[in-house]
């Protein structure tokens, strides 16, 4: 007996197609954007998988800046140069990180979960910015263009290089995220949003699921900073700053939670708007990120991602009434 | 600030990220007025001035936020509340941007005229003293409103059962935009007052709404002695980094906080709430 | 016969309210036993201080011969004891079949995978079995937040069911069901109960539902049983009746 909203396969390989198709032809600016969407909708995803399970963060870049001052760190201090080698590392120190605080972070719901997680956030921010001889203080850090599987990419193609790279990874993770949500540890986090005083009756650990959820989304927002960090090329302390936290969670919201692939949908809208918004005013930026997310909580609840359903039932409304 | 961030939310039940805006607003609006129309020829309007913005901002915003937004959310899910209230947030971060610009704001005249106090040999600015004295007062007033006044007796019982309140005639919605608004101007009397001893800058309030959690979170959501504890341990921490490690001064408050929370979940006066099955 | 279950001295007090004072009962294996008592009379509290949500003040539990006083809910589901709620407590958003199957999983220690789908835990169909046996097949697909009130607390007693405890304990299976449901309610529960030989306790209000059902009920009052025995004598019972219904 079939359980679950599947993935449509048609639809993930003919999007992921698209995107490994197109870009070659596109203008830099575009890959670009694209690439650094992609990253970050990693970071998107973890506060996603969180949400299924009715936890709200604000504090998940820093598992972002931990990814990326990892590759930092690397390259300045150990001198590894090869990309795989820095990717390795930073899901090492992303579920060291979310390992340590979700000891703490797992016990707590609501308010108290979104707001301590932003507390940590912040102390890493003001760490990344006062040790100064370490981190480079707000300056931040240069992060060199990696080798990859011990090639260095030609200059020429060095975009889009990392355009495939980051792609390809996240595509893969996204995968990762859907099976999660499909598998028992996926919904005994769903289950616990629902009734927590049920899970436990019914002898599983509420603290454990979420524990485990919150590992998995610590990794996920890691990686995302690692490629972002070799997109752009340099670090700041920003990374692990409440408004990139802040951004992440409008994203998600954005895109929607009811699929693996909203937060890309939604990373991709939020990255093309925003570099528009900038140009035209600056100083309200924060305005109407703020008057959209009213529009999404009070009309679209279920984001971006849920136009599809819609437009797909209009679809069916129009064609039944045509027959 | 914190009393009024725990107080909202033991009464309504939805904690106000926004909360650090009105503390801005009340800043910002402080700053403006006494920079506008403190002389000093009369060194009183001044502080009368601050007070004004700040009752001015709490009854102005408090209850169009309540009104307009937060009625919509109340009973749903908790996350629902806190992206609505980030909402808010973030409109406000950028209305106060508009409305005063990016460059700092001084209004140091207030602390100036308090001068100096002569304490054991040492000079000590007065303004501080001041402060803790408005904040000491708020809170005895505070804690005078909610046990002792019919609008407090009404209060508890609209925070004990909504329902049975409400079945008893109680107007309860008036009672949340009562006391949410009350919480604002709590907020903003925090910023009005504060203002002159710093530059009022943008995003202060984001800075301070992590603040004041810690201080919530220390003391128990919802606990007005607590949030007072809290304020102390988090002001006693600091002022003790300060002076051995400076570098360290906010992560004293995290620490505490950290500490409070590993054995006492619920903050050192919360009440552990128990799901009705 | 040992008791499969049984309380030793047990109190609670909330307040001023006897939960509990003193209570010592027995369960027998295999036995599907009525609990009947006027509001506050420490129905409820049992069946909580029996799963671990409520600390005793005093007293033991004991279950298969062990102590298991103090231990969390979730211990005392692990050792087979299971509960079904009087408001229904179920994953509103899953479907009832995601339901039951995540049951499966976490009866199965599996509720910690993060890779396998979880519809492979149900290899052998046990969850569509379940949703015949309560009559549920109908509904396997639809959300639970869906579902009308008797399908409810039909599928809240098929979540503890699919533990397959060796007590069951039922908080009144048929509050908020309409009259005309509730014999439907009790005669899908009751077979299926009494087929796995599952020691069954339930909390009831309905004297009828009682009557009909039970094979021995105790009956409570101030947190101490007045009356035990055949759901006939102990509903006779003069004393019985005057905390219940108030007469004379």
């Amino acid at each position: 007996m079939a359980i679950g909203r599947r993935l449509d396969p048609a639809l993930a390989l003919a999007g992921l197609g698209l995107f490994l198709v197109v870009p070659p032809f596109l203008p830099q600016w575009i890959t670009f954007l694209l690439t650094l969407a992609w990253a970050k909708a990693l970071a998107v995803l973890g506060i996603v998988l969180l949400l299924r399970g009715g936890l709200l963060t604000f504090g998940h870049a820093l598992y972002y800046a931990v990814g990326a001052y990892t590759a930092g760190f690397a390259v300045k201090f150990l001198g590894v140069h090869e990309g795989l080698v820095v990717l390795g590392l930073a899901v090492v120190t992303g579920a060291a990180a979310s390992a340590l605080l979700g000891l703490l972070l797992a016990r707590y719901r609501g308010v108290h979960f979104g707001l301590l997680n932003l507390a940590f956030s912040m102390v890493l921010y003001a760490i990344l910015l006062k040790f100064y001889e370490i981190t480079g203080g707000t300056d931040g850090l240069r992060l060199p263009t990696p080798l990859l599987a011990g090639v260095k990419p030609d200059a020429q193609h060095l975009r889009l290089t990392i355009y495939y790279v980051t792609v390809v990874l996240a595509a893969l993770l996204l995968y990762v995220a859907y099976r999660f949500t499909t598998s028992p540890l996926g919904y005994t986090l769903r289950a616990v949003r629902d009734n927590e005083v049920r899970v436990e009756y019914m002898g599983a650990s509420v603290r454990q699921a979420i524990y485990c959820s919150y590992i998995v989304a610590g990794v996920m927002a890691s990686v995302g900073g690692v490629l972002a960090g070799f997109s752009v090329g340099h670090i700041v302390p920003e990374l692990s700053f409440w408004t990139q936290s802040g951004e992440f969670v409008f994203v998600a919201l954005l895109g929607g939670t009811g699929s693996v692939l909203a937060p890309v949908a939604g990373s991709i809208v939020f990255e093309f708007v925003r570099n528009y918004a900038f140009k035209y005013s600056p100083y309200t930026w924060q305005m109407t990120l703020g008057i959209v997310l009213l529009g999404i909580i009070f009309f679209l609840p279920g984001g971006l991602w849920s136009l599809k359903g819609i437009a797909a039932r209009r679809w069916t409304i129009v064609t039944r009434r045509s027959q | 600030m914190s009393a009024g961030l725990t107080f909202t939310y033991g009464v309504v039940r939805i904690l106000n990220l926004a909360h650090g805006n009105l503390y801005a607003l009340g800043a910002y609006m402080g700053a403006w007025l006494v920079l506008g129309w403190g002389s000093s020829a009369m060194p009183v309007l001044s502080y009368l001035l601050l007070f004004a913005a700040a009752v001015f901002i709490g009854v102005t915003a408090g209850p169009l936020i309540e009104r307009l937004f937060l009625r919509r959310v109340y009973g749903k899910e908790e996350e629902i509340q806190i992206l609505l209230t980030f909402s808010i947030l973030l409109i406000l971060e950028d209305v106060i941007k508009l409305v005063w610009g990016v460059s700092p704001l001084f209004a140091d005249k207030p602390y100036i005229y308090m001068g100096h106090v002569r304490l054991g040999g040492v000079d000590y600015a007065g303004y501080p003293f001041l402060l803790t004295g408005i904040a000491v007062v708020t809170g005895i007033l505070l804690w005078l409103v909610v046990t002792r006044t019919r609008f407090g007796k009404v209060l508890v019982s609209v925070i004990t059962d909504r329902e049975v309140s409400s079945a008893l005639g109680v107007n309860v919605p008036r009672i949340y935009t009562l006391a949410f608004t009350l919480g604002a101007v709590f907020a903003a009397l925090g910023g009005a007052f504060t203002a002159p001893m710093f530059s009022v800058v943008p995003g202060i309030g984001a800075e301070v709404i992590v603040v004041s959690f810690a201080v919530v979170a220390i003391g128990g959501l919802g606990s007005i002695g607590g949030a007072a504890l809290g304020a102390l341990l988090v002001g006693l921490a600091r002022a003790t980094a300060v002076h051995l490690f400076p570098e360290l001064d906010l992560f004293a408050i995290y620490l505490i906080m950290a500490l409070v929370l590993l054995f006492r979940p619920q903050g050192l006066f919360g009440q552990v709430q128990a799901r009705r099955i | 016969m040992s008791a499969v279950l049984e309380t030793v001295s047990l109190t609670k007090f909330f307040g001023m309210v006897r939960a509990a004072e003193d209570l010592s009962v027995q369960f027998q294996e295999g036995e599907l036993v009525g609990i009947v008592g006027p509001n506050g009379s420490g129905k409820t509290t049992l069946l909580n201080v029996i799963t671990g949500y409520v600390k005793p003040d005093r007293g033991r539990i004991r279950y298969q011969g062990k102590d298991i006083t103090g231990l969390s809910p979730r211990a005392v589901a692990d050792l087979g004891i299971a509960r079904s709620f009087q408001m229904p407590q179920l994953y509103l958003s899953l479907t009832v079949l995601e339901n039951l199957v995540l049951a499966l999983a976490i009866r199965a220690g599996r509720a910690r995978e993060f890779w396998a789908p979880l519809e492979r835990v149900d290899r052998r169909d046990e969850a569509p079995r379940i949703l015949e046996q309560f009559g549920l097949e109908e509904h396997a697909s639809h959300d639970a937040g869906q579902l009308p009130e008797g399908a409810r607390k039909l599928l809240d007693v098929a979540l503890s069911f699919a533990r397959r405890p060796r007590i069951l304990l039922m908080d009144e299976p048929t509050s908020g069901v309409s009259a005309r449901d509730k014999s439907k309610v009790m005669d899908t529960l009751v077979p299926v109960l009494k087929g796995t030989g599952v020691t069954t306790i339930f909390v009831e209000h309905d004297m009828e539902v009682v009557q009909r059902y039970a094979e021995r009920v105790l009956a409570f009052d101030e947190g101490k049983v007045i009356a035990a025995g055949s759901p006939d004598a102990v509903l006779r019972d003069p004393t019985v009746r005057r905390a219940l219904l108030g007469q004379p």
